[in-house]
């Protein structure tokens, strides 16, 4: 069997920038914001590089990427994410950021998703983050999937396999440290990712420079979305903490563990 | 009156320029090949590359397994295949001098030792590229590329040779090549015998391109031959170069001693009477190679430049915080040594040179790409018309350069007033397009490799300084150490500054480039009246300052009625060549900007304004410190070679005043004294000075131009000061996006 992957995926700031609340009770926003530069939203990426890695091994699987986000930065980040798969972008031009109302980007993304003449519930794996970078909020996906009519949904996703039967196996985070594994009979279904297991691809610009040949009309024809802002926002402010960054890539996890309860401890 | 001095407020740059403002700086805004490959660049270099850099991997020079896993990294990201055709198992299409280019930058911005590891691999590709035989091109071109399950096949260049031959005199060949069999009716087998001097890549370079010289009667000249690992004889990498700089690239001191097929000439060859006759002797393949290789060494020196920005401004802002004394909010902890005016102007000093180099040498690759096809054109053209060899296509071209500049006049004029058909049939000759763009190539190439890595390498020591101790140590942000030390090889290998300031005071009195040169002062002007804030005036006055400076020295004389300007008179052409690189970066720096300035709205989503106003700041700010090296090294050599005019020469001294005599003048003329020459005492004394103050009736003009370009100056300090408040003032992430 094959599958129609469809991920929703927004855009977050890099975390290396300097992100500074500007407070408006309506329309907060960061300090700059469009001039950051950006990332795909971690955890969705980490949902697109399974999408991309289930396309792999099940010929005839699609890849799509749904995306809300301004459309300029849309197109920036795209000459990474492009690199790493082989998909398809329907893009839509409208706000991104933390200060969106999950409702409203939920509604704007199923009906993007409604709309498009090929869709095949009977193949459709819905594949997003389980919770954004920036609004954190964790309640998009389920709203699209609900306005979607999918029923099956699963949060905090870390493995998909599929079994002989054409049966999904699914394991969900779960408190305490654990995974809980659903058997799914199939498609349509929505699943929400934490990490997953797999590393990022390496960048590829053969790939991207296959994948901008449908990108680019894309992003040119992007939809123009307004979002109804509903919530109030009473504070904005980054957390109290001080914030320490050190860069470091590739450090193994115990040796990041070490450091840090050695940082607690003082 | 310009918009420096009015200095109505303005805005602030909000954060550091984006890629969305390089790519239009820069014009690749459309060119999503390259903005791809420069994401795919930066992961490696800011990951890996930053990585091993990090770890200590530059302590030594031997060539160790992390270093050579680069290697790997640079196939995986399509560095090593940018170079190559789609045929060839490369991806992008056309001509390639602005990838690589966008290569080299962005992993100097960590470490140019990768980049020059990364390009060294093109460079030894490069003899084949331009001048191969459509067999060793479709050959070793498609070796090099990465393939899955192969690691490609790497090249290295080799023409430097222990002393006391090759250097930056190329001619000076000790390689020698003779023929060892030439078995009847079959292909000559040449034995090849070549010592090479710190040849890059050599510690895993499957075949190189090495320079050498005819030892046998039965070979014409030089030429450059491909030598392989495998080849019967000694492949010998030889020893590694103690270097002090780019150690994430491998250089050695390699020996061959091999037996090659006659097919390996580069470009192939005649037999002629029984002679070998290469079709292109090693200097007309060498020429062909660093013109395009040298532009984006000099974006190395760029990078580092830019690079530094960052971290500077972090380092000054956060030097006080934590400090008992100094509370949070206070202007100390909030600004730090940015409070510091000699700080924040030196920091814009950096940056407008690290933008004007930038410009200079991505205008200078985009011009390459540009002249590529033009060039095959032109040679398919000549082909034609039965023109043949180097010499009688010389001479062809010689002969229509009176209609490039014809054509280049007719750029000047009002399309109103020109004979358009005529124009239109010119724009359309591809001998034509070829002349004009070759003249301007011959000049940006070495400008581009003097100034960025001359220039750069005096401000990257700036740059250090700024950071105080950390400056010169491991744990200096962004490498600045590294980087600075690593500029001075930049400055050196591919042919040193010499090579360049030689080339360029041949190409830059070539007449056709003087043409555009006038219609660029000309475009300076049109600019400045419109932005005067970008300096473009200050900029068009120094162009005029230089243009007649060079015109002037092409008939004067020096006090011994030596001729001024010829090849062999370093001290004029030298210093006039790097005057030029001064006004050719500020140029494509006001340029860069003006195209922001008309791209950028629809493309740059927030603080454009800002964004704008500030580099128009730098412009300005680049284009006085321009104007003033100009008018410096125009001044000295003008009255340099003057001589000295001294009490002793009585044509002088008969028209001086008497001390008494000018003293009773005064009296009946109040203010006379001070349109009078010199005044000698009563006792017969003069002022105590070397002599009679210089005149120069002959020199009139050019006095007056330099009084001219002095008051063009206004305003530039004030673009300083603004600039210097933006920099306090913007935003910068709260890390770098690499280790250190
Ligand atoms: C790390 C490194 C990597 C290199 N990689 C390669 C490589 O891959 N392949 C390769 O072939 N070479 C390579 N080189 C060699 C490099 O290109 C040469 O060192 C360079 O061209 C200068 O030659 P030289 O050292 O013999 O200097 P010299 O010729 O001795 O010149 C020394 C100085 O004398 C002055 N000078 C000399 N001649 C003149 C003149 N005619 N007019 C005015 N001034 C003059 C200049 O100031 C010059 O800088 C590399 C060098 C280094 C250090």
């Amino acid at each position: 069997m094959n599958y129609q992957i469809i991920v929703c995926g927004g855009l977050a700031p890099d975390p290396l920038q300097t992100l500074e609340p500007v407070f408006d009770t309506v329309n907060p926003s960061l300090r700059n914001e469009l001039m950051l530069p950006f990332v795909f939203d971690p955890w969705a990426a980490h949902a697109l590089y399974e999408a991309g890695h289930l396309a792999k091994q099940r010929p005839g699987t699609t890849v799509r990427v749904v995306s809300l986000a301004p459309k300029a930065k849309l197109q920036q980040v795209m000459m990474t994410v492009a690199q790493k798969l082989p998909f398809e972008l329907v893009a839509l031009d409208g706000p991104g950021g933390g200060f969106t109302d999950a409702r409203a980007v939920a509604a704007a993304l199923a009906e993007a998703i409604a709309s498009m003449p090929d869709l095949d519930r009977a193949r459709l794996l819905l594949f997003g983050g389980w919770e954004s970078a920036t609004r954190g909020a964790g309640a998009v996906m389920q709203r699209v999937a609900e306005r979607l009519g999918i029923r099956e949904q699963f949060l905090a996703v870390d493995e998909l396999s599929v079994a002989e039967d054409g049966s999904l196996l699914i394991k969900e985070r779960i408190e305490g440290g654990r995974h809980q594994i659903s058997r799914c009979a199939g498609p349509p279904a929505m699943l929400a990712w934490a990490t997953g297991s797999l590393p990022e691809p390496p960048n590829h610009p053969q790939t991207g420079m296959a994948n901008m040949r449908v990108i680019l009309p894309a992003l040119q024809k992007a939809k123009t979305v307004t979002l109804a802002q509903t919530a109030e926002y009473l504070r904005a402010a980054l957390p109290a903490a001080v914030r320490q960054t050190r860069v470091v890539k590739d450090v193994p996890a115990a040796e990041i563990a070490r450091e840090l309860a050695e940082w607690i401890r003082q | 009156m310009s918009a420096s001095t009015t200095a109505p407020r303005r805005e602030h740059l909000p954060a550091l320029p984006g890629d969305d403002v390089r790519q239009v700086l820069w014009r690749f805004a459309d060119r999503y090949d390259l903005q791809m490959l420069v994401q795919s660049v930066r992961a490696v270099a800011r990951g890996p590359v930053a990585r091993l850099v990090a770890q200590g991997g530059r302590h030594t020079h031997d060539w160790t397994p992390e270093k050579h896993a680069l290697l790997k990294e640079f196939d995986a990201a399509g560095i090593t295949a940018a170079y190559l055709e789609p045929e060839e198992g490369g991806f992008l299409e056309g001509p390639k001098n602005l990838a690589l280019a966008l290569i080299a930058f962005e992993l100097a911005w960590v470490d140019a030792g990768a980049a020059t590891c990364s390009l060294a691999t093109h460079l030894g590709l490069a003899p084949i590229h331009e001048r191969g035989t459509p067999e060793q091109r479709r050959h070793y071109m498609s070796l090099a590329a990465p393939a899955p399950g192969r690691e490609p096949k790497r090249a290295a260049f080799a023409l430097t040779e222990p002393i006391p031959y090759v250097g930056v005199e190329t001619g000076l060949l000790g390689g020698k090549v003779r023929i060892a069999e030439w078995p009847e009716g079959g292909e000559p087998i040449l034995e090849v015998s070549k010592r090479g001097r710190f040849i890059t890549n050599m510690a895993f370079a499957n075949f190189v391109t090495a320079a050498v010289d005819s030892a046998d009667p039965r070979i014409k000249g030089s030429c450059m031959v491909i030598l392989e690992e495998d080849d019967p004889g000694i492949f010998d990498r030889g020893t590694p170069t103690r270097k002090l700089v780019h150690q994430l690239s491998a250089t050695n001191d390699p020996v061959f001693q091999l037996r090659v097929p006659a097919s390996r000439i580069v470009g192939g060859y005649t037999v002629q009477d029984g002679v070998i006759v290469p079709n292109y002797d090693h200097s007309a393949i060498i020429e062909a190679v660093f013109r395009r290789t040298r532009v984006t060494v000099g974006l190395m020196t760029s990078a580092k430049l830019l690079s530094a920005i960052e971290p500077l401004i972090r380092y000054h802002r956060d030097r006080f915080r934590g400090a008992e004394a100094v509370p949070p909010g206070s202007p100390r902890y909030e600004l730090g040594l940015q409070q510091k005016e000699d700080v924040t102007h030196r920091l814009i000093d950096i940056w407008a040179a690290g933008e004007a180099s930038a410009s200079l040498g991505f205008a200078a690759a985009r011009l390459f790409d540009e002249l590529d096809p033009v060039e095959r054109e032109k040679d398919r053209m000549l082909a034609e018309q039965g023109v043949r060899g180097p010499l009688a296509a010389h001479k062809a071209m010689r002969k229509r350069q009176h209609e490039a500049i014809e054509f280049i006049e007719m750029q000047g004029h009002n399309q109103a007033l020109r004979n358009e058909e005529r124009y239109q049939q010119l724009a359309a000759d591809p001998v034509i397009r070829y002349l004009v763009l070759d003249a301007q190539a011959n000049v940006l190439c070495p400008a581009t490799k003097l100034w960025n890595t001359g220039h750069g390498s005096v401000m990257m020591r700036e740059a250090v300084s700024l950071m105080g101790g950390y400056g010169i140590t491991e744990d200096c942000p962004g490498f600045l150490g590294y980087k600075w030390m690593d500029s001075q090889l930049e400055a050196t290998y591919e042919g040193p500054e010499a090579v360049q300031r030689r080339q360029l005071s041949v190409t830059m009195t070539n007449e056709v480039f003087l043409a555009q040169f006038r219609n660029w002062i000309h475009e300076m002007r049109q600019i400045a009246s419109v932005e005067p804030g970008t300096g473009a005036c200050t900029l068009a006055s120094a162009m005029h300052l230089w243009l007649w400076t060079l015109e002037h020295l092409q008939h004067a004389r020096d006090a011994q009625g030596q001729k001024l300007y010829q090849t062999s008179r370093h001290g004029v052409t030298f210093p006039m060549a790097d005057a030029l690189c001064w006004l050719l970066a500020s140029r494509c720096q006001i340029l860069d900007v003006e195209n922001l300035r008309r791209e950028g709205p629809g493309r740059i989503q927030q603080g454009f304004e800002g964004t704008v106003q500030f580099l128009t700041d730098l412009c300005h700010v680049q284009a006085a410190r321009a104007a003033g090296e100009v008018a410096r090294i125009c001044s000295e050599i003008v009255y340099g070679y003057l001589r000295h005019p001294s009490w002793d020469d009585s044509p002088q001294c008969s028209t001086c005043f008497e001390e008494v005599e000018l003293r009773q003048i005064e009296s009946v003329v109040p203010g006379a004294s001070g349109f009078t020459s010199e005044v000698y005492r009563e006792d017969g004394a003069h002022d105590t000075k070397a002599g009679p103050c210089v005149r120069a009736p002959g020199l009139n003009d050019f006095a007056r131009l330099r009084a001219k370009l002095d008051g063009c100056l206004a305003g530039a300090l004030l673009a300083k000061d603004r600039a210097a408040e933006s920099v306090q003032k913007v935003m910068i992430p709260a890390a770098l996006d690499y280790p250190q």
